[in-house]
């Protein structure tokens, strides 16, 4: 026993792997004592995090930001839409259908993110910022041009397959679609958590922290930084998708807001950290809805329930970001680690020996 | 900012996604509680369900609409409800955003438990939940649009419509423009959806394939109409029908004005609300109005001595905090009374297939011009409408009641009177 601890102790990809069967094993459990109507949102939480996870790595691990992820997962979800429609008119069925669009879509989006991402490795800062901002408004409205392929603002229906029969008859299509979710969201976190110990991740920092130095040191700092781009921009395709099959590729789902609310969700969960990526798209999808139902228990009056649950979020959500800045700098991981070094625990390493 | 302990990364990813579904699983508890056999109905109760626009590029007008069907079913419960049941409806707010629509109706359906969806606002909205309903077998009664998709018995059997479908409307108008303004040329403004579609579709079967000259569309999240105003203006359109919601009316009037551009408008019912455009064009409306042709296929909303009108303004005064009476809240309490009806015929015991059957037994009457189409193979709503003119900020009905199909029939005068309105505002 001993001896496997030591062997996972020195081998990432098998830790990672035996974390992401963990992860697998979790969510059959778990999803198997909720409720139907919380499958939804789950499946739109897998969603979040597989954007937001790829977010947090292009921002706090390779310092170039991005308010234009939504128009990203837009891509990915007309891709999978279109090719998941196409693949229904011409009967061709099968389990292996969902995985090929799904990686359909994150493989379109990451050309699309590559070739942004050669702009973006030329420009700095508020530059970026601004350029990104653009393609995150200008690029869903184009839905409305080309109304033939893309069905405007109704958006596309992504007709996606039943769940298998071996999983039982009682076994809902809304369970399903959170397991398509969830399971999307884990097999992003392993890929990003194994790049993240890579040679590329450690380039990645590399360039973050100083790019002369980078440059100084032989690697190509523009190579790199559009590997990111297009690595996180995989990684939103593929939300994208999952949310194709959620809600359907529908241009009202991929606004501004969105893409704010993903970069809210890595802010407040901690720049560049994979489990504040979960933590923070926890509080995006649920804070809401939380506050929401809290509100309709007031018993207030029909309109100020109404101006609440629209105003309410949105006004917390500010806070929070300020409070977060503020007071925790690294955000829900940071703090996570920081109570966690609290906890008293005997220490591996030698003890007071003399060196 | 540097990650260190990568080791217990993956451990705390996992504990976090566990705490998200065991925090989800707890706020579940408050859900449910319904009966076991019937989702929605309790031995003196009934709750219903609708996603509608309270806020976003639609809410203008059709905000009301929900609030007026809520001050109906008031009324009717403190005359002792439905068979003795209590009606309650869950108003959820969706922002004409499809996305939102979906996640909404989930709530609805699976964690309220909804007995029926009822009016339902909205046709790039709704047609994004057929599907789950359909799924659910959720009764989808009334979907507040006028697009065909809701007519299709044999693929959507739990979902009706409830207007005259944008089709029949085109038509009507259509034949107007036909016999009125002969020789002029006739283009289209309309939603970039079945809602745009089916209108114009409708306006071309009885003017001919390809009379419209231009089809200009919009979508409701650009607000600029500029481009297309002047593409209509380029045209040379003399006639324009514009298949829009309030605000977007109001955008095309209001653009077309300052381009010194002045067609004559033909307007569908959905998008032509004076109340409602009054709140957009101020002291512009009468004006910008003057000689617009629509239609409506309930009475006008301005006819006090229409027993159905005035009996709704009675229920408007007394449970609707006496908002502006208009076209949205005639249109929620007439269709909230139909609701009422087929509720009430679907018997004592309550069940989503009664409730089916009640509805696809037809023969309803009530606050409409013209009857119903619901059969068994038909779940479109109104068969027909009648022309409306707008005069120095007055609208006033012109010509026959004309019921017609969504296809190539020809239109049909209707003359049978409108049943009075029961002297206690509930279906007997």
């Amino acid at each position: 026993m001993a001896a496997v601890l030591a062997w996972m102790k020195g081998s990432t990809l098998l830790r990672h792997l035996v974390l992401l069967v963990l992860g697998v094993v979790l969510v059959i459990v778990l999803t198997d004592q909720l409720q139907e109507y919380q499958f939804i949102h789950l499946g739109i939480l897998g969603a979040y995090i597989c954007a937001a996870a790829g977010l947090t790595v292009l921002v706090g691990l390779n310092g170039q930001i991005s308010l234009g992820h939504a128009a990203l997962m837009a891509i990915g979800a007309y891709t999978v839409a279109l090719i998941q429609n196409h693949f229904t008119d011409q009967n061709v069925t099968g389990l292996w259908v969902l995985p090929i669009c799904l990686l359909a879509g994150a493989f379109v989006t990451a050309v699309a993110g590559a070739v942004i991402g050669v702009a973006a490795a030329r420009l700095r800062g508020p530059y970026l910022a601004g350029a990104t901002l653009t393609l995150g408004v200008a690029l869903p409205p184009i839905t409305s041009h080309f109304t033939s392929l893309f069905n405007g603002d109704q958006g596309l229906s992504a007709s996606i397959q039943s769940p298998p029969t071996s999983l039982g008859y009682n076994f809902s299509f809304q369970h399903w679609q959170a397991w398509i979710g969830l399971f999307c969201a884990l097999v992003v976190l392993f890929f990003l958590a194994n790049l993240n110990r890579s040679a590329v991740g450690r380039h990645m920092r590399a360039v973050r922290d100083d790019e002369i130095a980078a440059a100084l040191c032989g690697l190509s700092v523009p190579r790199i930084q559009i590997t990111t781009f297009a690595v996180s921009s995989a990684t939103a395709g593929l939300g994208g998708g999952v949310l194709a099959v959620m809600l359907g590729a529908r241009p009202g789902a991929f606004d501004l807001v969105l893409s704010l609310t993903l970069l809210l969700a890595v802010v407040i969960g901690g720049l560049g950290s994979l489990t504040g990526a979960v933590i923070g798209s926890v509080i995006v999808v649920y804070l809401a809805t939380f506050i929401t139902d809290r509100v309709s228990g007031l018993g207030l009056s029909a309109s100020s329930t109404q101006n609440l649950t629209n105003n309410l979020p949105s006004a917390v959500f500010g806070l929070l970001l300020i409070i977060v800045m503020l007071a925790l700098p690294g955000g829900a991981q940071g703090l996570l680690r920081r109570l966690l070094a609290l906890i008293p625990r005997r220490t591996t390493q030698p003890t007071g020996g003399q060196k | 900012m540097t990650i260190t302990n990568k080791g217990r990364l993956g451990a705390t990813c996992a504990l976090a996604v566990t705490a998200a579904l065991v925090l989800s699983a707890c706020s579940s508890s408050g859900g449910g509680g319904a009966a076991v056999n019937t989702p929605g109905v309790t031995a003196d109760s009934i709750l219903l369900g609708t996603t509608q626009p309270l806020t976003g590029p639609a809410a203008p007008g059709y905000s009301k609409i929900s609030a007026a069907m809520n001050a109906y079913f008031k009324f009717a419960n403190e005359s002792g409800g439905v068979n003795g049941r209590k009606i309650t409806l869950k108003v959820e707010d969706d922002g004409y955003n499809p996305a939102t629509t979906v996640t909404k109706t989930n709530d609805l359906v699976l964690k309220d438990n909804v007995f029926a969806m009822v009016g339902a606002l909205g046709t790039p909205t709704h047609t994004a939940v057929l599907d789950f309903l359909k799924q659910n077998k959720v009764p989808d009664l009334f979907v507040s649009s006028g697009s065909r998709s809701w007519n299709q018995a044999s693929k959507y059997p739990d979902t009706f419509g409830w207007q005259p479908d944008y089709t029949v409307e085109g038509k009507v108008l259509g034949d107007y423009i036909k016999k009125t303004f002969a020789g002029k040329t006739v283009c289209s403004f309309g939603q970039g959806d079945d809602f745009g579609t089916d209108g114009a579709q409708g306006v071309e079967l009885t003017l001919g394939a390809g009379s419209l000259k231009t089809k200009q569309t919009y979508t409701p999240t650009n607000q600029n109409v500029g481009p297309q105003i002047g593409a209509l203006k380029a045209a040379g359109c003399q006639v324009v029908t514009l298949f829009t919601v309030p605000g977007f009316t109001a955008l095309a009037l209001g653009t077309a004005a300052q381009l010194k551009y002045g067609p004559q408008w033909v307007i569908s019912n959905v998008g032509s609300d004076i109340t409602t455009l009054t709140g957009f064009l101020k002291d512009a409306t009468t004006p910008l109005l003057e000689g617009v042709v629509t239609d409506s296929y309930i009475p006008i909303p301005s006819d006090t001595s229409n027993s159905w009108i005035t009996l709704f303004q009675m229920v408007n005064t007394k449970y609707n905090n006496n908002v502006p009476f208009d076209g949205n809240v005639e249109y929620g309490m007439a269709m909230a009374y139909t609701t009422l009806q087929v509720l009430q015929a679907a018997g004592k015991n309550l069940t989503r297939q009664s409730l089916l059957a009640a509805v696809e037994k037809g023969g309803l009457t009530g606050p409409g011009l013209v009857p119903f189409r619901f059969s068994s193979t038909d779940h479109s709503g109104y068969a027909g409408t009648q022309v409306v003119i707008v005069k120095g900020g007055v609208a006033t009905p012109t010509g026959s009641i004309y019921t017609t199909d969504d296809g190539s029939g020809a239109l049909t005068e209707y003359s049978t009177p409108q049943p009075q309105a029961p002297t206690n505002g509930l279906p007997q």
